[in-house]
């Protein structure tokens, strides 16, 4: 009689690391990895070591030196005694105010002319081939040259604002002028202000800002219960009550009564000495980055719109006008809607390529990250190494969150398949 | 070699590479040329003509050197550098010297380990305006839109000079002299400041100069002068012995027309002989030909020639000797003795 026993264990041998198909595939991918970490190892380890014989240790010391260089547009209090890290923060902003203005614009300017490309009309669809190709096909340094020197070049300089006999006067009132230094618009002031309220002690928040967007806040909330209980009532009576002057009334009334009570009234830029001086200003520098980059921009995202337009049968469209609606709300109602699942991952791409088009300011002479660290702070300092590497992560940074922000919406907005 | 060449490319283009290469004089005889880094176009001092020929004060630095070491003015590259490139150019090794209104600085020479090898130019930073503005002095600027080359010592003078003087202004910061021309040109900004002899410079290419005018005040000194990089004392010698040769061979009457004359037989002065290389070896101390000296000077010049030709009184430029006249008429102009 035989009994059955187990197989015998079978030992495990070195050998089978790579003669086993088991482990090979895990052994392969350690062993590049070893390799991979070396090369990185021995390439970082050699430039800190010639750098070290250059007698340029990396060190990141120097951030916190005084910068002594003076910056013109800045989000946050700076002067020239502030540190480099500072003027590196002050560039950041910068960097991300030009970001958010030109994604905003490009996306909007983006839109109509996708849409608008594939119109029936056929000079509308042609205007919009031509700008499409035009700014596709030109880099994007150029346009940004071209619109500063059409800026400086066409718009009067203060001095022609000034004597009794004008060459140029001010827009909208009195209120704004345009000059070849920028636009100056009024700017918001309070007249009783409940002050700025420092954090960290790096930079100040203002409280009326703080307070306006609460109540506003706050208003948001109670307008959008009273569209819950209109909902309610029209599906539980068919009649839908008139709401829109309530919820107006709601929007408005609590941020006017705050703004009258924190003493709310308009700076107007006026004439002082060599410039305006005054109001709000809106530098060439920015506009010209800002509308360039938009511009530019805007020629993808409008390819982008298309293919997602034309990504929809039109058996869908047809279906929506057999219903009875009309173009436009088919568009935005029907098309969109669906055509937004193409079109919001090349969109996260063009996002995150206006944000790091905006390094070319310096072109302009605009401020931004390029122009403040890795720019000046490098020229005056002299570690190429420690700036740029800094200045990389920062732009990785930035990337990285434009693009989980948006994988985010792109979750929401796709097809739900059951 | 190999592998900082890679590590360079690779990393912060070549840093590295040019610690390696510490023999820039045999680097430099052995490619045959003399990579010069310049500035991107500023006439007087470094530009290229309709022929794309390079020509300027800083220029002739170059074209000397040149000549004292391969013995050919015209063996230049000229790598034209903005005031933000030119450091890492010259750490990287892409250029062997940099001739380009360069300030010495403490932090320059001290930190971005760099040789400042003399002084070529004695200059200090002004600011330029319209006439029409109606201003004469700098204390008046205050509110003023000033256009500045950034990376510049300049900018941090001028940060310096406002805050002192508790004055405002709006800085706009611009990379190359050419784009803050175009600014200034269309006001959009009152000032321009450089130094001052950038500002003549400038002014000479406008097409109605007579209606700008350069303040009287000078708020910073600038000595401007040729650098090479830290570490390699040989060609550290021969830029700055080159120079001096230059300035020398002015306060001794040497000129480019009669140097060769000088040369062939030996003077009656000692000291022209040993520059000249009749009499003593100092070309083979540098590790040079005898006749370095010679070859420098007859390539465009002593100081007071290369200085009359491109930037002096009779050039569009127009700048007086003032402190870089030789110290025997009252300038800062003083070489240390050849022997």
């Amino acid at each position: 009689m035989t009994t059955l026993s187990d197989p015998p264990a079978e030992s495990f041998k070195l050998s089978m690391l790579v003669y086993d198909t088991r482990y090979r595939a895990i052994t392969f991918q350690i062993i590049a990895l070893i390799a991979f970490l070396t090369l990185v190892g021995w390439l970082a380890n050699n430039t800190i070591q010639n750098l070290a014989d250059l007698g340029k240790e990396p060190s990141f010391g120097f951030m916190f030196e005084p910068a002594g260089y003076d910056i013109n547009q800045r989000l946050i209090d700076y002067s020239s005694q502030s540190s480099h890290l500072r003027a590196a923060f002050v560039g950041l902003l910068n960097t991300l105010l030009v970001a958010v203005l030109g994604c905003i614009t490009a996306t909007i300017v983006g839109v109509i002319v996708g849409v608008l490309r594939l119109s029936g009309n056929w000079l509308i669809a042609r205007l919009m081939t031509v700008y499409v190709e035009m700014f596709r096909n030109v880099p994007v340094l150029m346009w940004i040259v071209l619109c500063m020197a059409i800026l400086i070049e066409s718009l009067p300089a203060p001095s022609a604002f000034r004597g009794d006999d004008p060459a140029s006067t001010m827009k909208l009132f009195d209120s704004v002028a345009i000059t070849n230094r920028g636009v100056y618009v009024p700017e918001p002031l309070f007249a009783r202000g409940l002050g700025d309220i420092s954090v960290f002690g790096a930079f100040d928040i203002s409280l009326d800002l703080i307070a306006i967007l609460l109540v506003l806040g706050g208003s948001i909330f109670v307008s959008r219960r009273i569209g819950k209980k209109a909902d309610a009532t029209q599906e539980a009576t068919g009649i839908r009550p008139r709401t829109w002057h309530i919820r107006t009334g709601v929007l408005l009334l609590p941020v006017i009564v705050l703004l009258g009570l924190l003493g709310f009234h308009f700076g107007y830029p006026e004439l002082k000495g060599f410039n305006f001086a005054g109001g709000t200003h809106m530098r060439n520098s920015l506009i010209a980055l800002w509308l360039a980059l938009s511009l530019y921009t805007a020629a993808f995202i409008a390819e982008i719109v298309r293919a997602g337009i034309l990504a929809i049968s039109s058996g869908q469209s047809e279906a929506a006008a057999a219903l009875g609606l009309r173009s436009n709300r088919i568009m935005s109602l029907v098309i969109l809607p669906q055509a937004l699942r193409v079109i919001i991952p090349p969109l996260i791409s063009q996002y995150l390529n206006l944000t790091k088009n905006s390094s070319l300011a310096i072109a302009v002479g605009y401020m931004d990250i390029t122009g403040t660290l890795m720019g000046i702070t490098l020229n005056q300092t002299g570690r190429e190494l420690e700036t740029v590497l800094l200045g990389m992560l920062v732009y990785l940074a930035i990337s990285l969150s434009i693009s989980s922000v948006m994988n985010l919406y792109n979750n929401r907005v796709k097809l739900v398949e059951r | 070699m190999k592998t900082t060449v890679f590590l360079g490319a690779l990393t912060v283009a070549g840093l590295a590479a040019g610690a390696a290469g510490a023999a820039t004089l045999d680097d430099v005889k052995a490619r045959g040329t003399l990579n010069c880094g310049v500035s991107t176009g500023l006439v007087g001092f470094a530009a290229p003509d309709d022929n794309g020929e390079w020509s300027g004060f800083d220029v002739s630095l170059c074209r000397a050197v040149a000549a004292a070491v391969l013995g050919d003015p015209t063996a230049v590259e000229f790598v034209p550098t903005t005031g933000k490139t030119r450091f890492t150019a010259l750490a990287s090794g892409e250029v062997d010297m940099l001739a380009r209104n360069t300030t010495w600085t403490f932090s320059r020479d001290v930190d971005l380990k760099f040789t400042f090898t003399g002084v070529n130019y004695y200059d200090g930073q002004g600011f330029m305006v319209p006439k029409a503005l109606g201003v004469s002095s700098a204390k008046e600027l205050d509110g003023a839109t000033v256009c500045i080359q950034t990376g510049t010592t300049t900018e941090l003078n001028l940060a310096d000079f406002f805050r002192v003087n508790n004055m405002s202004y709006e800085p706009v910061p611009i990379e190359t002299n050419a784009e803050a021309q175009q600014q200034f040109l269309a006001s959009a900004c009152d000032v321009y400041t450089t130094d001052a002899s950038g500002l003549a410079a400038t002014r000479a290419t406008f097409e109605t100069p007579g209606d700008f005018i350069i303040l009287p005040e000078i708020i910073s000194k600038e000595p401007l002068g040729p650098l090479v990089r830290h570490g390699d004392d040989e060609w550290g010698d021969i830029v700055t012995w080159t120079l001096n040769a230059l300035v020398a061979a002015e306060e001794l009457g040497v000129t480019s027309a009669n140097a060769k004359d000088m040369a062939s037989a030996a003077t009656d002065n000692p000291e022209i002989n040993r520059l000249l290389g009749t009499e003593g070896s100092l070309g083979e101390m540098l590790g040079l030909g005898n006749d370095w000296a010679l070859m420098a000077i007859t390539a465009g010049g002593n100081y007071g020639e290369i200085f009359e030709k491109n930037i002096g009184e009779n050039t569009p430029i127009g700048l007086a000797r003032g402190l870089n006249a030789q110290y025997t008429d009252g300038g800062l102009l003083y070489t240390p003795p050849f022997r």
